[in-house]
């Protein structure tokens, strides 16, 4: 019966009701889209850092993980790495930011890189024939909408695009490493150099030996280093999404608290008739907050379908650089949120209606 | 003749508005045998409605002893007052007061729910759904009625729980005269066949000719 009556209260106002849940569901996809992206790319990465196939991953000296590192390791470097016990394959990389939003341009060996990496997988076109030549993975050239043989520019010249791979190999964009080194005055240097072992069990080992050997030189078991790309790892994500939690609720707080208020307002003289035929606080208090849940759940749907809408723009507009993915244990947490929001919005026009004097409620006009 | 079902001595009422008290009641001293179909009459704002306000648990006494089958009143609080409304007393009003979102049928529902009683409605109920000639209206809403069927839906909500008092202040206030005369017909007619206790409020002398007696108010008192 109780229910009947919410229903009812709901139907009568259908505007001021969508409206709130549209309000609420705006915050809900912020949080769902945000994690998504955090998830998203951290997937991709770790996808995209297996593919290359190296068991230890050797980075300059003072280096930072999160950081783009500068081509500061001699490469004469890697025949030496060759020499280690268990080592049968290294390969040296130069990485160089394109300027846009995580575009990394890697420069590479193909030779060794394929050894390693087991090759690309061509779409289109082929490898690299001319200095100028370029090769992009499918979510970029995508993206940039380009084709094999057709030009692209990036760090201030054009490039042939060269070939079109499937994506999962280190990185969306490759040029020839001696390219890249001269193009930025580093020859004979590189950013990073991968590992194969002849066993991935002799790697803890490796890792060992590598460390004391070459100190200074931060050394790491590809298996450790996708584990520490997780999403916490990505602090400004993380930060962002409480703060944008924190907004979601006080939207959701004020919204429901509002649009309640005006409710209660509203029908204060229904609220007195309840009163008069024996309703006691609790009831009409339940009323108002089964009221505001209808707000909070439908608020907590419409924003996890919006979410869709956003993962199938950004897949649409940038493939390869905002990978949004779909993280279903958010659903339930972002919709808590919500939902506990807009209980506690409704709590002070609740209490206020559930207060009210009923003669006076019944002469309101 | 067993125990009066209401028994009210010496009974004021203040109402305190900013800074000036208003004096509602000024000693109302009132016996209503069970069974009886009282009428009240006096001029605005005597304190009829403030009366039934009190007997009704809407709200408390300022002074004075009210009993209301055996209770005093002026003892319980708000949630005795809440169960007194639920159980003992039915309220109608002269605007009616039906919920507008719920029908016809719902809004004595809603009555019955939130007084705890789940059964549905008893054969005597169904009886008294009949003598108000609305059975067949019950699945429309309110704004589909005419005021006589509304009336009628409000006399029903008020005694779906089976109170031992009717509370009807004004109740033909808004309607015409064909339709004044059903609904006091109604009233005269449900305490005759089920002995219904029935107080009511009335500007009218035809109106208040339906009942037993007749008291008349006057600044808070009663003078006749
Ligand atoms: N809630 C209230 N607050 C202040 N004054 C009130 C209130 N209810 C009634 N009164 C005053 O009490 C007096 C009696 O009112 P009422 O009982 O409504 O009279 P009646 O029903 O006979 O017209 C009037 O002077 C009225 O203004
Ligand atoms: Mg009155």
């Amino acid at each position: 019966m109780i229910g009947k009556l919410v229903v009812e209260n709901v139907r009568t106002r259908p505007v001021p009701t969508l409206l709130s849940i549209l309000l609420i569901a705006v915050p809900v996809t912020l949080i769902l889209i945000l994690v998504g992206l955090s998830h998203g790319l951290v997937n991709d990465s770790q996808r995209r850092a297996l593919g290359v196939g190296a068991d230890i991953l050797l980075r300059a000296p003072s280096s930072n993980l999160m950081s783009m590192s500068t081509a500061t390791i001699p490469q004469e470097l890697i025949p030496k790495l060759l020499t280690f016990p268990h080592v049968v394959a290294a390969t040296g990389v130069v990485t160089q930011s394109a300027g846009g939003l995580l575009e990394t341009v890697t420069g590479i060996d193909p030779a060794a890189f394929n050894r390693m990496s087991g090759g690309f997988e061509f779409v289109e076109g082929h490898t690299f024939q001319k200095p100028d030549d370029i090769i992009l993975d499918r979510y970029y050239a995508e993206q940039k909408k380009v084709h094999a043989g057709g030009k692209i520019h990036l760090m201030n010249r054009d490039w042939n695009v060269a070939g079109i791979v499937e994506p999962g190999k280190l990185s969306h964009i490759f040029v020839q490493i001696g390219v890249l080194q001269d193009l930025f005055s580093t020859p004979g240097m590189v950013s990073q150099i991968y590992l194969k072992l002849d066993d991935s069990k002799n790697t803890d080992a490796v890792v060992a030996d590598l460390k004391s050997k070459l100190p200074g030189y931060p050394v790491y078991s590809m298996r450790d280093l996708v584990s520490m790309t997780s999403v916490d790892a990505l602090p400004v994500l993380s930060t962002f999404t409480h703060v944008i939690i924190g907004i979601g609720v006080l939207i959701a707080f004020v919204v429901v608290c509002l649009s309640m208020y005006m409710a209660v307002l509203q029908r204060t003289r229904e609220i007195g008739i309840l009163k008069a035929i024996g309703a006691p606080k609790i009831f009409i208090l339940q009323m108002i907050l089964a009221e505001a849940l209808i707000m909070g759940f439908g608020g907590t749907v419409f924003g996890i379908l919006l979410s869709y809408g956003t993962r199938a723009l950004l897949h649409s507009l940038v493939p390869s650089s905002l990978p949004q993915a779909v993280v279903y244990i958010w659903w339930p947490i972002s919709g808590g949120i919500a939902l506990g929001a807009a209980l506690l919005g409704a709590l002070y026009p609740g209490f206020s209606a559930a207060q009210k004097d009923p003669i006076a409620a019944l002469s309101y006009e | 003749m067993s125990d009066p079902i209401i028994s009210i001595r010496k009974l004021r009422k203040v109402f305190r508005v900013g800074e000036v008290d208003i004096e509602a009641l000024r000693g109302v001293d009132l016996d209503v045998p069970r069974g009886e179909f009282l009428s009240v009459v006096g001029p605005s704002g005597s304190g009829k409605s403030t009366l039934f306000h009190i007997v009704g648990g809407l709200t408390p006494p300022t002074s004075g002893t009210v009993l209301v089958g055996g209770e005093d009143l002026s003892k319980l609080g708000d949630e005795g007052r809440t169960r007194l409304r639920q159980k003992t007393v039915g309220f109608v009003f002269q605007k009616f007061n039906l919920l507008p979102t719920l029908t016809a049928g719902d809004n004595i529902e809603v009555a019955r729910y939130i007084a705890g009683n789940r059964n549905g409605p008893d054969p005597e109920f169904l009886r008294i759904l009949e003598l108000l000639g609305i059975t067949h209206r019950l699945n429309h809403k309110p704004n589909a009625l005419s005021g006589g069927e509304q009336q009628r839906v409000a006399i029903a909500r008020a005694l779906v729980n089976r109170p031992a008092i009717l509370l009807a202040d004004e109740p033909t206030g808004n309607l015409d005269s064909e339709n004044s005369a059903a609904v006091l017909g109604l009233l005269r007619g449900l305490n005759r066949r089920l002995g219904q206790t029935v107080l009511m409020i009335t500007h009218n002398p035809e109106a208040a000719a339906y009942g037993d007696r007749i008291v008349r108010m006057q600044d808070g008192r009663i003078v006749a």
